[in-house]
């Protein structure tokens, strides 16, 4: 597999076009047979099928609590399924594949203590890697500054997520899955993100994104899935313009009429 | 194409990586001493024993007050691994469990020992104590009593990391299943400081004991670790 520096090339903010890969014929890089997932009594995931084709960028998206990151941690096996099967890279043993994906949780997953350089170091160690410059490589991928010797506690939000991507990414995966990967980043970077997403993409690696900022995926989405109180309710080629703006847009129907004064402006 | 790394390469990776991390916070090094340094001071505020008392009661508190902080240590290096979910990130790694778990003990073998390089001399000066056995064997019973308490005390930290009130249950996991090694540890110092017997029988049954939980350890430790 190429190594990481390739993906320095062209990273910026402009983002680079969508290519047109016929993947029907290929295996599903992960696939879902009726999964289902019950937290106690409640039912967080009811029954999701699907299948994911190799070397495409899905989006997941759906309101808070509709079974997204649940449904990335049962495929990343950080969960079990209460029903159904579960498929990685053709293998239901996610252990036996754990060399070949990536994640990228809500939290860091990264020792505050350490530096960015340590950390990568130690979790590509975990992955039988010991090679310091690929760690620096990963670190400067996702614009930083490998020679930063700050602890990551003492970093901002936005620098821990780049971090916690480089982690995810530093064994080079067949398969990355991004949990809220644009949370607390700035604009120009989370471009640089989504440019290094469709880089990777471009480059054979399969990625599933849940987020709640689908416009910034809108130009290199391959498809999206739509999930609504743990079931999946849509499935569509990249992401209609329907779905970027619907919060959106009942966020101003609601402002508009929160006050009297707001409602006497909004009437015609 | 990565591959799946060795057990002993993970277990020093990780073993560096927790040396370094209490290196930097010293979390539990520092509340480890401040508790053990409490309990001898205040004991011996609380009695005035004689040297022949002195030798009879020493082996108890000593490893009662070890005992109390090395509880503490061990919710310590746990936590650390609760901030930032990181333990999620080794969960999805190919690393063996059994790397992870080795390290954790060995490493807290590490803060508990130097705990009673401190404590020791401190005990000595405290209780006024000189010991009528062999000095070597009060190292070896040291050795495997130090063993014994992390052995158990990782493994059942680990199982009771993701309770609610965790600070509470390990004690209350820990204490009843290490009773037979607490025994032994106290008689076989005892028996050493006083030269009253032979301490073969509680140094043999510490040695036993360390090899029944390290195994159970090593073998339970992967499902504790994935427990949801």
């Amino acid at each position: 597999m190429a190594h990481i520096r390739p993906l320095l090339a062209n990273v910026g903010t402009t983002i680079p076009e969508r290519p047109v890969t016929d993947t029907a014929n290929l295996q599903p890089a992960v696939s879902l047979r009726d999964v289902v997932r019950h937290f106690g009594r409640f039912a967080a995931l009811r029954g999701i099928s699907a299948d994911f084709a190799p070397g495409r960028l899905y989006v997941l998206l759906g309101e808070n609590g509709a079974g997204k990151s649940t449904l990335l941690r049962i495929i990343a096996g950080l969960l079990a399924p209460s029903r159904g099967t579960v498929s990685v890279l053709g293998s239901p043993n996610i252990r036996a594949v754990a060399t070949r994906f990536g994640y990228m949780g809500h939290a860091p997953l990264l020792y505050d203590e350490m530096s960015a350089l340590e950390n990568l170091q130690y979790f590509s160690a975990l992955y039988g890697i010991n090679d310091r410059a690929r760690c620096e490589d990963a670190i400067r991928t996702v614009g930083l500054e490998p020679a930063l010797e700050r602890r990551v506690g003492q970093y901002s939000q936005g620098m821990r997520q780049r971090i916690s991507l480089a982690r995810a990414i530093v064994h080079l995966p067949e398969l990355l899955f991004l949990d809220e990967p644009f949370s607390n980043v700035d604009l120009r970077s989370a471009k640089q993100m989504t440019s290094l997403m469709a880089k990777m993409r471009d480059q054979g690696t399969t990625i599933l994104v849940v987020t709640h900022q689908a416009a910034l995926l809108e130009p290199v989405a391959d498809e999206c899935l739509v999930l609504d109180a743990g079931r999946l309710v849509a499935r569509e080629k990249g992401i209609p313009a329907r779905l970027l703006t619907p919060y959106l847009a009942e966020e101003r129907a609601a402002l508009r009429t929160s006050t009297p004064r707001a409602a006497a402006e909004a009437q015609p | 194409m990565t591959s799946a790394p060795s057990l002993w390469a993970i277990t020093r990776r990780s073993l560096i990586k927790d040396l370094r991390l209490e290196w930097r916070s010293k979390d539990a090094i520092n509340s480890m001493l401040f508790f053990a340094l409490l309990v001898v001071v205040i004991f011996s505020f609380g009695f005035d024993p004689t040297a022949e008392e002195s030798r009879r009661i020493a082996g108890g508190l000593l490893w009662v007050a070890i005992l109390f902080a090395t509880v503490v240590a061990l919710n310590q290096t746990w936590t650390r691994e609760l901030r930032n979910q990181v333990l999620d990130a080794y969960r999805l790694s190919p690393a063996p469990p059994m790397a992870l778990f080795l390290s954790k003990t060995v490493g807290n073998f590490i803060f508990v020992s130097i705990l009673e390089v401190l404590m020791v001399p401190l005990f000595v000066v405290f209780y006024n104590l000189r010991s009528v056995g062999p000095l070597w064997q009060l190292l070896v019973v040291a050795l495997l009593a130090t063993w014994a308490l992390v052995v158990n005390g990782t493994f059942f930290a680990a199982l009771s990391i993701r309770t609610r009130s965790r600070e509470i249950m390990l004690p209350l996991i820990l204490f009843p299943i290490s009773i037979p090694a607490l025994l032994a540890m106290v008689d076989a110092t005892t028996s050493i400081l006083t030269g009253d017997s032979s301490p073969i029988f509680w140094i043999r049954l510490l040695a036993v004991y360390d090899l029944v939980f390290t195994t159970l350890g090593l073998i339970l430790f992967e499902p504790v670790l994935n427990a949801e």
